[in-house]
């Protein structure tokens, strides 16, 4: 899973690389410029990878040093 | 009411700005009775901060003067390519950053103990010389950032309170009768310094969550007025349409941006990496699993402060700016404002503004009053000569002299609240290599952070004073022998990485004692 996740934020830098929209000024909705629009959906779809991210990938190893920490802290 | 209707529009929008300071204030009081006395408390809120706050703190935090002012300001310069150039990239790369970079040095730092970055690289690579060295960049590179918050603060508050007190204010244009510069910027400074002072980072962390959310509650309703002025549609709906309808092509696409200066903005984000005060956030977490509300979050959250920021912005092309706004684009917003919407929600607005500033401010000033606390004078003059309570009033005396520094510097000149911030964030960026490799890269060694940090530090003062140290907006390099264009932020990066990458691999690698401590997966 966690070569997944790697592929689909490699993929959100990429695809933030959009020349194909660099002189369109089309608006979606009529007010967004196809540009602009384009890349709030980008943040959105970075939004639903590090969900995808934390929700499959966690490094389960740092909760296990965090548990140990705060025991040695409570000792 | 009666009061309101004897007052002028500047003095009303002043009385709303006062009457917030004030609320931030009380909340700063609030937070300081909370506080256990310790030193761990006063810098780190004893790790206490769970998944929402540490969210609305760190989005406060990343998301300043740059966001609101600035984001605005240049789009109504450049265009809509703003968004993808600075605000599209975050999302993706803070939310990185805080997956592998905080998380993990949120974990060393509740095993070791750290409250700094020094601290944390002095262990890693065994150096005490790094941490020497490391501090003076980091807190050069944090007074930039300072100064962008003190001016911006400044330059709102003269926007906003025009005509106030001509009396008292004069002044020619505008600006007659408005609380000037050098005082907004003073009572932006108190104010936030009293709030840190009491309350340190859980009243630190408490403002930043009250002013993440005004600043983006206010946001949100200045689009929704700016938006029915610009468009006068009869519904809203058709005022939207109506304001994009009249920008020129030229803000409504990037033909004018260079693709590969664009490309290269990629790599400012990653600033936050190597953030001191983002660091001191990150330690703050209750635990590790507070992280993941901010790792998702954080690009909405981007989204729903820039998108409105960037067409407000461009529909700004449309309105009849004077020129010495033009000029100035920073107070583009602002003005706005102050020109189309009621005096009662412009003083509203203007407060989401200052929200915005302050709560990067803070934490940026806590910050450094930490590291001169914890790595000049607790390490350097033994760790058993000073008290827990001396430490904390240590770190407060510390912060009202920053505070002072700053104050001085913001009035020596007022500069684009974007370059400033680009030069800055450049600067943390290219130090990100270093961060990267002591987490990630056993080979990386004292020598080679060492050479990386130097590289870095020298690149970006001999472009910045290319720059004219600033002055030379959209300053950028040319690729040898094309006409494209690049951020300096590639060939500072690329020098520290090349040098860092060299010099570790000609030098003894690290004691196998410290990479037990820092790659314990390895050990086993």
């Amino acid at each position: 899973m966690k070569h997944i996740i790697f592929l689909l934020v490699a993929a959100l830098l990429i695809f933030h690389q959009d020349f194909w929209n660099w002189e369109k000024s089309d608006a979606v909705f009529g007010f967004i410029p196809i540009g602009l629009f384009y890349h709030a959906c980008l943040s959105l779809a970075a939004g639903f990878v590090w969900f995808l991210a934390c929700t499959f990938a966690w490094p389960d190893e740092i909760d296990m040093a965090e548990e140990e920490s705060v025991a040695q802290e409570a000792h | 009411m009666d009061l309101l209707a004897a007052m002028n529009p500047g003095q009303i929008r002043l009385l709303i700005i006062v009457v917030y300071l004030l609320l931030l204030l009380g909340l700063g009081f609030f937070a300081s009775r909370s506080f256990s006395g310790t030193r761990k408390d006063y810098l780190l809120a004893s790790h206490s901060i769970g998944p929402f706050l540490l969210l609305m703190s760190i989005f406060g935090t990343t998301m300043t003067a740059f966001a609101l002012v600035g984001s605005s300001g240049e789009a109504f310069k450049e265009g809509i390519g703003v968004y993808g150039m600075l605000a599209s990239s975050s999302g993706i790369i803070h939310s990185l950053c805080f997956f592998l970079i905080g998380v993990k040095v949120y974990t060393f730092g509740r095993k070791y103990g750290y409250t700094t970055q020094c601290q944390f690289f002095r262990d890693r690579l065994d150096s005490d010389f790094v941490g020497l060295l490391l501090f003076p960049i980091l807190v050069i590179l944090v007074v930039p950032y300072l100064l962008l918050g003190v001016m911006a603060g400044g330059a709102v508050i003269e926007a906003m309170t025009g005509g106030a007190f001509p009396d008292i204010f004069p002044a020619k244009g505008p600006a007659n009768g408005a609380v000037p510069k050098w005082l907004g910027s003073g009572l932006v400074c108190v104010v936030v310094l009293v709030y840190v002072f009491f309350g340190g980072m859980r009243g630190t962390a408490w403002a930043n969550a009250f002013q993440t959310i005004v600043f983006m509650v206010l946001g949100v309703v200045t689009f929704y007025v700016l938006a029915d002025k610009i468009g006068d549609g009869e519904t809203f709906w058709e005022s939207l349409k109506n304001a994009t309808g009249k920008v020129a092509d030229k803000y409504t696409t990037r033909e004018h941006m260079s693709p590969t200066k664009f490309f290269t903005y990629m790599l400012i984000p990653l600033s936050v990496g190597m953030f001191p005060h983002l660091f001191q956030h990150w330690l703050t977490a209750k635990s590790a699993k507070s992280f993941k509300l901010s790792v998702v979050m954080h690009p909405i959250f981007i989204a729903i402060v820039w998108v409105p920021c960037v067409l407000i912005g461009i529909w700004a092309t449309t309105q009849p700016i004077p020129p010495a706004i033009q000029s100035n684009a920073n107070k583009v917003l602002p003005f706005l404002v102050k020109t189309m919407t009621r005096p009662e929600l412009g003083g509203l607005l203007t407060a989401g503004i200052l929200a915005a500033i302050m709560s990067s401010l803070d934490s940026q000033f806590l910050c450094l009053g930490t590291m001169f606390t914890n790595d000049i004078v607790v390490h350097y003059g033994g760790k058993d000569r000073f008290s827990d309570k001396q430490q904390v009033w240590i770190a407060r005396a510390f912060i009202i002299l920053i505070v002072a520094i700053t104050y001085v510097l913001a009035l020596q000149g007022y500069r684009s609240v974007f370059t400033l911030g680009i030069w800055c964030f450049s600067g943390f960026a290219a130090l990100f290599p270093i961060v990267w490799a002591a987490l990630y890269w056993r080979r990386l060694t004292a020598a080679g952070a060492v050479s990386g940090i130097i590289a870095a530090a020298a690149c970006w003062f001999l472009l910045f004073r290319e720059s004219g140290f600033g002055k030379t907006t959209n300053f950028s390099l040319k690729i040898p022998f094309t006409e494209l264009q690049i951020m300096p932020v590639v060939a500072i990066l690329g020098c520290a990485l090349l040098a860092m990458v060299l010099t570790s691999l000609v030098t003894p690698p690290p004691s196998k004692a410290t990479l037990a401590r820092f790659f314990p997966a390895e050990k086993a």
